[in-house]
């Protein structure tokens, strides 16, 4: 199709950090280290607390640093630099971006668009969990310390003494989940409440778009780093956080044989930098053009991952120590059992002599011994036990914090930072759909942007609500799962297939010298061309493969369950099934859709000149 | 002669008083894990203030025969400190109904467990449930009060860069009319692409291809 060149950029364009006027009022940073702070903001989010360590401890500890590196030099960087580099040269939003590239691609730019709206939806909900956390745990003893007593007051409630205090607290009086998902329930309130306060927060720091983030991200980007700092000191002197720390970090080359190991890399990375979402090229459109972006994204990269792995040393020591606690209170609990049923003096068997005293009894006396049917204790087995996401936050780590002295200040400190790094990265994702929407003139002039931020964040608070029924953690798992993992591959892939190879290699290296002074490298060029292209489609595949092997499943919360607390493995019902493929697919349909009507487009005014012509 | 009849009577004690006997509790107590450093020893003293506890506790039913300590009977103490008790009639014949001296001891539980500096759990009475404690409900939970204080300042925030946003706005579209040079207003308000307005570009159905960059510009790289 043509492309009208006029004969120059405007005057205007010449700018740098200490140029002054906007460009036709388009914002811009304060300064440099705001725009840093908030793509840094963007990238490190809840994932870089509980899911990389979980990753890290379940294949074979700092072994999985291996793929994770690799995946990080030839996938995230290359990839993230495109990112920006397209942004902050064509200043645009990704929906500009992509038309301007081709308009075939501007469903690219949409399905971005999507992506980020439903990424809004669930994980706002995710951060209305946290800030409800945090308002309980300014009391002393916590909520989640101890078990509530049942309905006549002679015990405790059963569901909690069945599982234990932690699990009840998320599970009962912050969810009040259901046993299925077709079983909706009503709206808890509780959780509504809060999810309106979380839409009020990132509304009043959205509102003026950069203008007010840029204010905010000060403190919620660096309160996260003190945090961490502040927990890492105390995890590492808290009894029994070495033993975290080297059984979680001892590598174990053999899990690197497995292809899973390396998917799951590829994808953390991924997802770690929140790539392929078109926050990164809404920021960096706010730029001047002439700005080290390649600098800019190597950067960012590091302290991103960085950040991963400082977060899994301070997440293993605090584990550590939890490990090192239950395992005493088990091996304390054996220990009275045993006292209590041979009468023998308190205090007379230590901990570390319990198994001699045990072998002891067991020669003497075996069929009291067994009567008694104590649990083994061993530290691995405790060590063992992980999670990931919410369970790791609300189930683990709120355990873990109750043993710790000072327990109220260090929840407060541990929810403030989930909530304050889940914010910063919702400032990137709320961008993302806000900044398209105001480049593309969807809006007339006169709305002001207030009332489009405020717009757009009543309309993600309504459809929200349905993750506050009864069922809706079940929900938000889907959207997890299927909202956002293909989509993200699929975009990325056309949009490195799209700048090599549609825009023109050599136009965007052009570019990049243009911005940064120097052009790209040889290692830019192959991993451009070649070697990420091919990795992601790899992703792409192999993903695609192991979603096939077993039909989707989810785990359900059901007290009536025969093996509770353990969660009861349920299939979704055909419907959710096709809800789960919509949501998937969406995206991909938006880029072919899009691609469609501009072919139509394009064939409807072939049409017209000719009919004008042979009249 | 008594020497038969002391043995009878100890006999008969022994019958009355024994582990899993009818009627009879087994009683454990934890002083070290309690106490720690100030942990007394399990002496007969502490024995006799055990048994005065218990016939303290029946006395407080009423309506009732009067007990006196030597109608408690002890057996069976063990090292851990465990043991076994039976409260007796007057006439030692036979043992009190387990049901009465179990209402009689929750009544005063806590008066039992004052005496000893021990609490419900490190003095414990197996097959005696203790009455747990109600919660400390607040009549207003925690979290709704620290709830309205955020939303407050969140709401009064909000609607504080609302107001000041109209404000600007007011500000920047009173501006205009008072400046007199019509040039420099153009120059404000529309961009200028080499010297052609970009606004009459695209009415002409021309497309802007901004990512073109001529070789002219000559800037100084950063």
């Amino acid at each position: 199709m043509p492309r009208a060149d006029p004969a120059g950029m405007a005057q205007t364009l010449a700018l740098d950090w200490l140029g002054d006027a906007p460009k036709d009022g388009r914002p811009k940073w304060d300064n440099k280290f705001q725009y840093f702070l908030s793509c840094l903001g963007f990238a490190v989010g809840l994932g870089n607390v509980w899911r990389f360590p979980y990753l890290c401890q379940t294949h074979g500890g700092g072994a999985f640093l291996l793929p994770y590196a690799v995946a990080l030099v030839f996938e995230g960087i290359p990839l993230f630099l495109i990112e920006l580099a397209v942004g902050q040269r064509l200043q645009r939003g990704s929906l500009g971006v992509w038309t301007a590239i081709s308009p075939y691609l501007s469903g690219v730019g949409l399905g971005c668009l999507a992506v980020s709206f439903l990424v809004s939806l669930y994980y706002n909900t995710v951060l209305s969990w946290v800030l409800w956390y945090l308002l309980n745990s300014f009391q002393q003893p916590l909520p989640w310390s101890s078990c509530p007593l049942g309905l006549n007051r002679t015990g405790l409630e059963e569901e909690c003494q069945g599982s234990s205090a932690v699990s009840y607290f998320w599970y009962r009086q912050t969810l009040n989940i259901s046993a299925d998902i077709r079983d909706s329930g009503s709206v808890q309130w509780r959780l509504l409440v809060c999810l309106a306060a979380c839409w009020a927060v990132v509304y009043m720091c959205v509102i003026r778009g950069i203008e007010t983030t840029g204010k905010a991200i000060y403190f919620t980007a660096l309160f996260p780093y003190l945090v961490l700092t502040a927990f890492l000191v105390r995890g590492l002197t808290l009894p029994g956080a070495v033993h975290g720390l080297t059984y979680l970090f001892t590598p174990n080359m053999q899990t690197l044989q497995n292809p899973r190991v390396w998917l799951d890399a590829a994808t953390q990375i991924f997802f770690s930098l929140s790539l392929a979402f078109g926050g990164h090229i809404a920021f960096a459109s706010y730029n001047p053009p002439r700005n080290n972006c390649k600098r800019d994204a190597v950067a960012i990269a590091l302290v991103n991952s960085l950040t991963s792995l400082y977060a899994s040393i301070t997440v293993f020591s605090v584990l550590g120590f939890k490990a090192t606690n239950d395992h005493g209170q088990c091996l304390d609990r054996n220990i009275l059992s045993l006292i209590n049923e041979f009468d023998l003096p308190e205090q007379s068997i230590s901990r570390d002599g319990y198994l001699a005293a045990l072998a002891h009894l067991n020669t003497t006396q075996p069929e009291r011994v067994a009567r008694l049917s104590l649990k083994s204790c061993r530290l691995e087995d405790f060590l063992d036990k992980s999670a990931a996401g919410p369970g790791l936050a609300f189930i683990i780590f709120t355990e873990a914090v109750v043993h710790m002295p000072g327990a109220p200040a260090w929840a407060v400190l541990f929810f403030g930072m989930l909530f304050t790094l889940g914010l910063s990265s919702m400032f990137g994702n709320m961008e993302a759909v806000v900044a398209p929407l105001l480049d593309m003139g969807v809006v007339p002039r006169w709305v002001p942007k207030e009332a489009l931020t405020g717009l757009a964040c009543l309309v993600c608070f309504l459809l929200a609500t349905c993750f506050t029924l009864q069922s809706g953690n079940y929900w938000l798992e889907i959207f997890d799962s299927f909202a956002a993992s293909l989509s993200l591959i699929v975009l990325a892939f056309l949009e490195v297939v799209g700048v090599v190879y549609v825009y023109g290699m050599k136009r965007f290296c052009d570019d990049v010298k243009w911005m940064t002074g120097s052009r790209p490298g040889l290692y830019w060029r192959v991993c451009w061309t070649l070697v990420s292209p091919l990795l992601l489609l790899t992703v792409l595949v192999t993903y695609i493969a192991f979603l096939a092997q077993k039909p989707p499943s989810y785990r359900a919360w059901n007290p009536q369950y025969e093996w509770f607390p353990a969660r009861q493995e349920k299939r979704y019902p055909g419907w959710v099934l096709a809800a789960c493929a919509l949501l998937s697919l969406l995206p991909t349909l938006c880029v072919l859709g899009a691609a469609l009507a501009q072919l139509l487009a394009q064939r409807t005014r072939r049409w017209r000149p000719r009919d004008a012509d042979t009249r | 002669m008594l020497w038969p009849l002391f043995l009878l009577v100890t006999a008969i004690h022994a019958e009355l008083c024994q582990p899993d006997a009818e009627n009879a509790f087994k009683v454990r107590l934890s002083i070290k894990t309690a106490l720690g450093d100030k942990a007394y020893a399990w002496d007969i003293n502490e024995e006799y203030l055990f048994r005065a506890m218990v016939a303290f506790s029946m006395r407080k039913v009423p309506k009732r025969e009067t007990t006196e300590i030597a109608h408690v009977l002890l057996c069976n103490v063990t090292q851990r400190v465990s043991f076994w008790f039976v409260v007796t009639d007057p006439s030692k014949n036979h043992t009190l109904p387990a049901a009465e001296i179990q209402s009689a001891i929750r009544m005063n539980r806590n008066r039992i467990n004052n005496a000893f500096s021990l609490s419900d759990q490190t003095l414990e009475f197996l097959k005696i449930p203790s009455t747990l404690a109600p919660p400390m409900d607040p009549s207003v939970p925690i979290w709704i009060i620290i709830f309205g204080v955020i939303f407050c300042i969140i709401i009064v925030a909000t609607t504080l860069l609302i107001l000041s946003g109209i404000w600007q706005s007011r500000r920047k579209n009173m501006e205009p009319s008072e400046m007199v040079d019509t040039e420099d207003k153009r120059e404000n308000m529309i961009t200028v692409e080499n010297g052609i307005p970009c606004d009459s570009l695209d009415a002409k159905g021309g497309h802007i291809n901004d990512a073109f960059m001529t070789e002219d510009e000559r800037l100084t790289p950063l």
